[in-house]
Parts: structure tokens; C-alpha cells; sequence
């Protein structure tokens, strides 16, 4: 017989190490996350899957699940700190929705309509951040980059590359990619790569392949972020 | 830099990928910056990514990788120095020196900057040079270096009295009073043995100075009951909150007694090495802690076998290079393998999993000079001080207002009234409990005490008469608590830049009641949701002020109702400064307070939208 631990009242059963998220995908159900993703390492920096674990928030993608534990996942309290995160997350890139050809197919944005966020809310901070189409296949737009890291595990622990990190501090973190030039095309970083297809958002996309896919036919148009299987809604996968 | 000079550092560091910064720090002493083809080199030399070299590098304010001219001139900009007036003599220099503050001048020669606050508090207004701490700045000061600059005079050869730092120690208590010899304490831990000094520990009740005050005792039990292959001693010696400066002066005139306390810690948990986390801002001091440790390893009170009595402890020095993070144990720990000082998830803590995976605690300067009086006196008389809860004397750095700042040692329990009357405060307004990222008091509370159940602190008194401006206040700290960020978490990352920008928007006069609340917002996402202490604790302060001094901000406000941010004068500025007009006519609107004067821009980064002015609203009174 499982352990289990209540999941806004519901139980669910889990295994001894899982986490929250771990247990709580197994079982088919939704906590919103924009870094953690089931093949990898908890990144715990998003912080969209804060939940309050006895009444303590804490980010269910690092907490160990345990016996008897209260989770609470879906409040309006939280809720409305998931929606202010988006938020913070949409001004500080630049988010273009309409042109981006990761619409429809985007975690950022399939979370945001998911949690009923309305508007931006605060100032953009219209960051400068050049676009990167140095490499034959594959375009960078760092502009939508929402510094999740799974492109630079994908890459270091996958490809074996380490072709992508995190580089600067607090506002100024931006992406960088290993090569003296800063471009794509001087690294070992190839289309069939992990780290290709790993991106939540649009900063990682296949060149001559956009838009083969009509708005209204992708992912998240389909069927809203959560409503499937957690462990399957990355678009972790080829476009088309 | 030539090759050979570069490998000489490489091989003094074994080569070895966790000196990273430490390799970096040295590298930029004697090139000034770091070149993308030395970057290159460290990176093929440690067989490490090169995209990690560049990660770390660009991760520390005093690193750079751009070109940083010759003279590095850094202005200490805590609100304690603005109060003592350095806005002023950084504009004088860069007038001086025709200079842009930020700004590499044309020849390459000399920048000057802004940086978070220096640690010398009680004898600002401070600056770095090159790294080098520089106190008590004045015009004259101001004047001579400009000069000094301008004939290009090594920054080694300016006058020795700038370079000087006074303890300015205010008042003594069992600590600085200690009256024991180097070795003293060691020798004491080791009579009583591992088993016997814990008990001691836990009977004392000592409790960490960080702030936090976690009891010393479990903390050292966990790590010594952890598995590992080695265990590790880290001192944290990385005081970073703005207004605190007393491990400077545990550092420079009782550090033996802080290298017993090592020494001890390393008995008690079953380890032999440490290390001290040594601030930047404090590159000043290590050559002689440097000295001071070889020497009490000719004496047998460090390294193989100490004091004959079959146990073994060294200490390494470690630098870091202007990062308040780094103060957050796991940031710290991150930071001392040489990586970005992001914090890591916990758990697991440092007691199990921390300086390479491996058990180890993480103790303030002031901790473990404490545990090593304890070590002779033994628990209960340390206990006999203080509170129950909060057993023996805290440190407090006092700056600000005051007649007297320095150092003031006093048994937990004093209140901030009898504080400020040791330091000669008059007419007090705010007292800051714990720097920036503490509670700020008021009048009506200072009578409260100073203890962990009270107002718990590391120590960082800064004072505020009744002259200041408290928004004044709000918005240094709001800027810098957006300069520290690591930015790993969203909330911390992005929280603290919006409420720097809500306070700029305020300063500037266009604020409305919306902006307060927005701010309170923020400090109800950012206190519950960020991944680590920076994050929890960036808008305490502030939310204190919002709430005390609510009239100082409302008086503020330009209007009842909503207000933009985004002031469509102020976006003229740019157009301005090229064109070099500044008249009526290249203003929109009745909104003139953008007048453009040698702006500082907001340190955002990549976010430079900077709509207000960085001047305060004043410049608005000196309109034609």
C-alpha cells in the first residue's frame, strides 16, 4: 500500500522521494509550472508552483511528498500570486503573443490563459535583447526568454554540450551561449539536439518550419494547459 | 596579460575549476578586466565550458568583462553615505574628470561608479579604488584625487592617511574585552574535548549573530552527526547589509580570537578545514589575515597537529567580488566553488550537503568568536548574560544620525532607546533595526529590545533624524535590493525592479494612492514567495515606512486617482541630451521636473527604461 498525501482534500498516493509535483502529475493532476518539467532536475525558480504545503508555501516541484501532508493548490490566494508571477514574467520579457510562432504551443502563455490573466498589469520593462540567427536550422529569440534553465540541463545533461547558461544577475540574467562570438552557430548545438525542442517558450525555434502548424490548431488551442495529462503538456516534441 | 603571468595564477590555484573566482579575481588585479580571450584560456585551462567562465564572471559587480579603465573609483552609496553628501562628490569628480558616472572615459583611463554599500558606515563617505577602501571623503579629498588621477599617480602611492580605517569601537562588553591570548580558547575547546565543548555550546544557549539566530549548538551536532567524506567550516565573514561594518572589526583587531572560534568549530563538528568567505569590499584586509595565519601556523596554532595535542585544522581565505548574496549561506557555499552565488533549494541544508556536497556549517564572524569565549568561560556564565532567549552581547554597528557611530557591543535585551543615547541621537525619527533588510522602527517603539524575540537583528543600527526624507530611504534601499537580486526566483527578480521603479515613480512626484498599493502587494508575494532570504526580506523596511510614515509618502502623491507610469516629458530626455537644448520649448506639458542634469542611470540593466529622473524631486525647486 501507497503513502499518500491530501491535495486540496483529494488524496493522492505517492512514492517514498517523489515530490509534490512528482506525485501529484502521476496522479493526473494539474499544478501549474512554467521550469519544471518531468525529465529533469527540479529548477524550482519560476515559483508558479508555490502551494501551501500545512499551511506553509513552499514550491511543490522541491518539496519531498510526505504521509498526511495538507497541500493546498487551488485557492484564489494562489492563484492570484500565480497570476501576478505571469505577469511579472510578461513585462519583463518582450512577449509579443500575435507574432510569436510559438503561440498556441507556449507554456507562458497556455499558463496565463489558464489562470484568467487579463493584462500585463504592470510597466514593460521593454528589455534590448538581440535575436540570435547565426545557426542554420535554429533561431534564438531571447527576447521571450523566462530563464528556466532546461535548455542548459538539456544540453549539459543530455547532449552533453553545455552549449546554453545563465549569465549576469538579477534583471540583467540573460542567456548566453557558449562561444567566444556569443553566436549559435560557432557551438557544437544541433537541431536534433534536446536542448532544441526543450524551450517552454519561443526562444529556441526551428527556422523554415514556422507557422506549419495554423493558429488554432496547436497545442493549447486544442486543449487548455492541465486539462491532459501534466507529464504531456510539454510541446517537448518536433513541431508539426 | 601575457601568458606566462596568467598561468602562474592558474597553477597557484592547482588549476582546479572551484578556484574560479578566486582565478578571476586575481586575473582582474593585474589586467583590470577580464579579456574574452583570457575567458577563453581560464576556461581550457580548467576544462570547463567556457560559457561557465562567463557565467561566473559576469555574476560579480566587481568583475568585468568590458574594459574598466585604469582607475576603478567606486562610491559607497548606502543611504549613510548619501546622508554625508557622496552624491555630491561623485558628481565634483566626474565633473572633475569630465566624466559620465558609469561611463569609461574616452581614453580609457578611469570610471566611477556606484556600488552597494562598503562596510564603512561610521566613516563615510567611502570609496573603493581598485578595490582599495577609501574613508572620510571630502571635497578636499575629492579634489586632490581628481588631480592624483588626471597625472596618472598609482593608486599605491596616494596618501596612506585615506587608505586608513578606524575600529571606532564605541562601546566594550565580554567580547571586546576578552583579555585572552591567541590559542587560548583552542586550547580550552581541546581540554574539554569534542562532546565536552557541544555540551558547553548548548548550555550557553548561543544563538547565530547572523540574524537568523539559529541555535549553535544543533546546527554543529547536525553537521557533526552527517555522513561524509569530509566535513567543513565556512565564515562567513561576507557582511554585506547595508550598515554593518563589526566584522570589520573582528577582523582587524580580534582575529585570533575569530581563528579559535574556526578551530574550535572544526573540533566540535569533526573536521579540519575551513574557510573564511571574505567580502570584496575587504580585499584591504587580506594580505595581513593572510600573514596572521602563516605566522600561527609557525606557532603551532594552525594546521598540522596544533598546540601537540594530535589535531588538525587549516584555513583557506576565499575572496568574493561584490555580491550581497553571497551572505545567503547556500549562495555563499555556491559562490566558494566558484560558481554564480545563486541559492541552491533547500533542502537539503549545508549540515548535510554543503561545500561540495559534503557536511558543513556556516557561521558568522561574531558566532564564533563568541563560541570561543564560551569555550574558556564555559556556558553558563555566558548565559548569566543577556535574555533567557537571547543569551550573551550582540555587536551593533551604528551609523547614521548619531554623534558617536561605531561599534557598540551590549548584552541582549537593551532597548533602542538606551542605544541611541549611547551614540548621542537627537531628535531621532527612524531607526532601522536590521539594515535594509529589517523592520524600521519608530518612535513609538524604541523602547522595544534588542533580542531574537524582540527586534531581532545582525546588528545593521541606522539612525534617521527628523531632517530625513524616509522615501529618501525607501528608495536607496529598493535600488538596492534590484542591484542584488541574483535573479534566479521570478518574484525577486522582477519584484524588486518593479518596486525600485513604483518608488522612482513616487520620488519623482507622479505617484498615486494605486502605487502605494501596488507596493504592498509586491511585499505580500515577495515575502512568501521567493526562493531565499534576499527575496522574503527586500520590502520589510519598505512596507515599514509605507506604514509609519504613510504621510511622508502621500504628501508625495500627485494625484487621488490613477496615474501613469510613463511620464512623455521624461522620454524626451534622450532627444534633449543630444541636441543639448534644455529650454522651455523642448518640454511638453507643465511637467518639468525632468530637467536634465548628469543623471545617474537606475542600475536595471537590460531594463533601462528609465522614465524619471534619478535626481529627487528638489531639482524641481532650482527650475528657472
Amino acid at each position: 500500500m501507497k503513502d499518500t498525501f491530501l491535495l486540496d482534500g483529494e488524496e493522492v498516493a505517492f512514492t517514498p522521494g517523489q515530490t509534490v509535483m512528482q506525485a501529484a502529475t502521476a496522479a493526473g493532476k494539474y499544478i501549474p509550472h512554467l521550469c519544471w518539467h518531468p525529465d529533469f532536475a527540479a529548477h524550482g525558480s519560476c515559483k508558479l508552483c508555490t502551494v501551501r504545503i500545512d499551511g506553509r508555501l513552499a514550491t511543490a516541484c522541491t518539496v519531498r511528498a510526505a504521509a498526511g501532508q495538507s497541500v493546498e493548490s487551488e485557492t484564489e490566494e494562489l492563484a492570484d500570486k500565480r497570476r501576478t508571477l505571469l505577469q511579472l514574467l510578461f513585462v519583463e520579457g518582450n512577449h509579443f503573443c500575435p507574432s510569436c510562432e510559438k503561440s498556441g504551443d507556449c507554456v507562458l502563455q497556455a499558463t496565463a490563459y489558464r489562470l484568467g490573466m487579463l493584462s500585463p498589469h504592470f510597466d514593460h520593462f521593454y528589455p534590448d535583447r538581440a535575436v540570435d540567427a547565426s545557426h542554420p536550422d535554429v533561431l534564438l529569440d531571447f527576447n521571450r526568454c523566462i530563464m528556466c534553465e532546461l535548455c542548459v540541463q538539456a544540453s549539459r545533461d543530455i547532449d552533453g554540450k553545455d552549449v546554453f547558461a545563465l549569465s549576469g544577475r538579477g534583471t540583467r540574467s540573460h542567456l548566453i551561449v557558449n562561444s567566444v562570438s556569443g553566436q549559435l552557430a560557432e557551438t557544437r548545438f544541433a537541431a536534433s539536439d534536446r536542448a532544441a525542442t526543450i524551450c517552454p517558450v519561443g526562444v529556441i525555434l526551428r527556422k523554415r518550419v514556422g507557422f506549419a502548424v495554423p493558429i488554432g490548431k496547436r497545442t493549447y488551442d486544442r486543449e487548455p494547459i492541465g486539462a491532459v495529462r501534466a507529464d504531456t503538456v510539454h510541446t517537448d516534441k518536433e513541431p508539426g | 596579460m601575457d601568458a606566462s603571468e596568467l598561468d602562474r595564477i592558474l597553477v597557484q590555484h592547482r588549476r582546479e575549476p572551484s578556484q574560479l573566482l578566486q582565478i578571476l579575481i586575481d586575473v582582474q588585479e593585474q589586467a583590470g578586466w577580464l579579456p574574452p580571450d583570457v575567458i577563453s584560456a581560464i576556461a581550457s585551462a580548467l576544462a570547463v565550458p567556457r560559457v561557465r567562465v562567463e557565467s561566473t564572471a559576469s555574476f560579480y559587480s566587481f568583475l568585468h568583462t568590458q574594459p574598466a579603465g585604469e582607475y576603478r573609483l567606486l562610491f559607497s552609496d548606502n543611504i549613510t553615505d548619501r546622508m554625508l553628501g557622496n552624491t555630491g562628490l561623485m558628481s565634483a569628480l566626474c565633473e572633475q574628470l569630465w566624466l559620465e558616472p558609469g561611463r569609461l572615459s574616452e581614453d580609457g583611463l578611469v570610471r566611477v561608479d556606484t556600488t552597494s554599500c562598503t562596510g564603512m558606515c561610521d566613516q563615510g563617505p567611502a570609496l573603493l579604488a581598485n578595490g582599495r577602501a577609501i574613508t572620510r571623503l571630502t571635497v578636499d579629498r575629492i579634489n586632490e584625487m581628481a588631480h592624483l588621477v588626471r597625472s596618472r599617480v598609482p593608486i599605491g602611492d596616494w596618501p596612506p592617511e585615506w587608505f586608513e580605517v578606524a575600529d571606532n569601537i564605541q562601546r566594550r562588553d565580554v567580547l571586546l574585552d576578552h583579555r585572552l591570548s591567541p590559542g587560548e580558547a583552542l586550547a580550552a575547546a581541546l581540554d574539554r574535548g569534542a562532546a565536552g565543548l557541544l555540551a558547553e555550546i548548548e548550555r550557553s544557549s548561543l544563538r547565530g549573530r547572523g540574524g537568523a539566530g539559529f541555535g549553535s549548538d544543533i546546527k554543529w551536532r547536525s553537521c557533526r552527526d552527517a555522513w561524509g567524506d569530509a566535513h567543513y567550516v565556512i565564515c562567513n565573514a561576507d557582511e554585506g547589509e547595508p550598515g554593518t561594518f563589526k566584522d570589520r572589526v573582528l577582523l582587524n583587531s580580534y582575529f585570533d580570537l575569530v581563528v579559535d572560534g574556526m578551530c574550535i568549530a572544526g573540533l566540535a563538528i569533526g573536521s579540519s578545514k575551513g574557510f573564511i568567505y571574505l567580502r570584496g569590499e575587504y580585499r584591504y584586509l587580506l594580505d595581513r589575515l593572510q600573514a596572521r595565519l602563516a605566522q600561527r601556523r609557525e606557532q603551532g596554532l594552525l594546521g598540522r597537529n596544533i598546540l601537540g595535542r594530535g589535531f588538525s585544522f587549516d584555513i583557506d581565505i576565499h575572496l568574493g567580488a561584490g555580491a550581497y548574496i553571497c551572505g545567503e549561506e547556500s549562495a555563499l557555499i555556491e559562490s566558494l566553488e566558484g560558481k554564480p552565488g545563486k541559492p541552491r533549494i533547500r533542502p537539503p541544508f549545508p549540515v548535510t550537503n554543503g561545500y561540495r556536497g559534503q557536511p558543513t556549517t556556516v557561521n558568522n564572524v561574531e558566532t564564533l568568536a563568541l563560541a570561543a569565549l564560551i569555550a574558556v568561560r564555559g556556558g553558563e556564565w555566558f548565559r548569566a548574560i543577556g535574555t533567557p532567549a537571547s543569551t550573551g552581547t550582540k555587536l551593533l554597528s551604528v551609523s547614521g544620525d548619531v554623534a558617536r557611530p561605531g561599534i557598540y557591543e551590549f548584552p541582549f535585551g537593551v532597548t533602542v532607546a538606551d542605544v541611541l543615547q549611547a551614540a548621542g541621537a537627537r531628535d531621532t525619527l527612524a531607526v532601522t533595526s536590521a539594515g535594509a533588510a529589517g523592520h524600521c522602527l519608530d518612535e513609538h517603539e524604541f523602547g522595544r529590545r534588542i533580542a531574537f524575540e524582540d527586534v531581532a537583528t545582525g546588528g545593521s543600527i541606522m539612525v534617521f533624524d527628523r531632517s530625513r526624507d524616509m522615501l529618501e530611504v525607501a528608495r536607496n534601499f529598493a535600488h538596492f535590493f534590484a542591484h542584488e537580486s541574483c535573479g534566479f526566483c521570478t518574484p525577486c527578480r522582477v519584484g524588486t525592479v518593479v518596486v525600485a521603479r513604483l518608488i522612482d515613480k513616487l520620488a519623482a512626484g507622479r505617484g498615486s494612492p494605486y502605487d502605494l498599493e501596488e507596493m504592498a502587494k509586491m511585499h505580500v508575494l515577495m515575502q512568501g514567495a521567493s526562493h531565499c532570504g534576499l527575496g522574503n526580506t527586500a520590502t520589510i523596511a519598505v512596507n515599514d515606512m509605507l506604514s509609519r510614515f504613510r504621510s511622508v509618502f502621500e504628501s508625495r502623491l500627485q494625484s487621488s486617482e490613477y496615474e501613469p507610469a510613463f511620464d512623455l516629458d521624461a522620454a524626451l530626455s534622450r532627444a534633449r541630451q543630444m541636441t543639448g537644448r534644455d529650454d522651455p520649448g523642448a518640454h511638453l506639458g507643465s511637467n518639468l521636473s525632468a530637467i536634465d542634469t548628469h543623471r545617474h542611470p537606475p542600475d536595471w540593466g537590460d531594463a533601462t527604461y528609465a522614465p524619471f529622473p534619478a535626481t529627487p524631486s528638489p531639482a524641481k525647486d532650482e527650475q528657472p
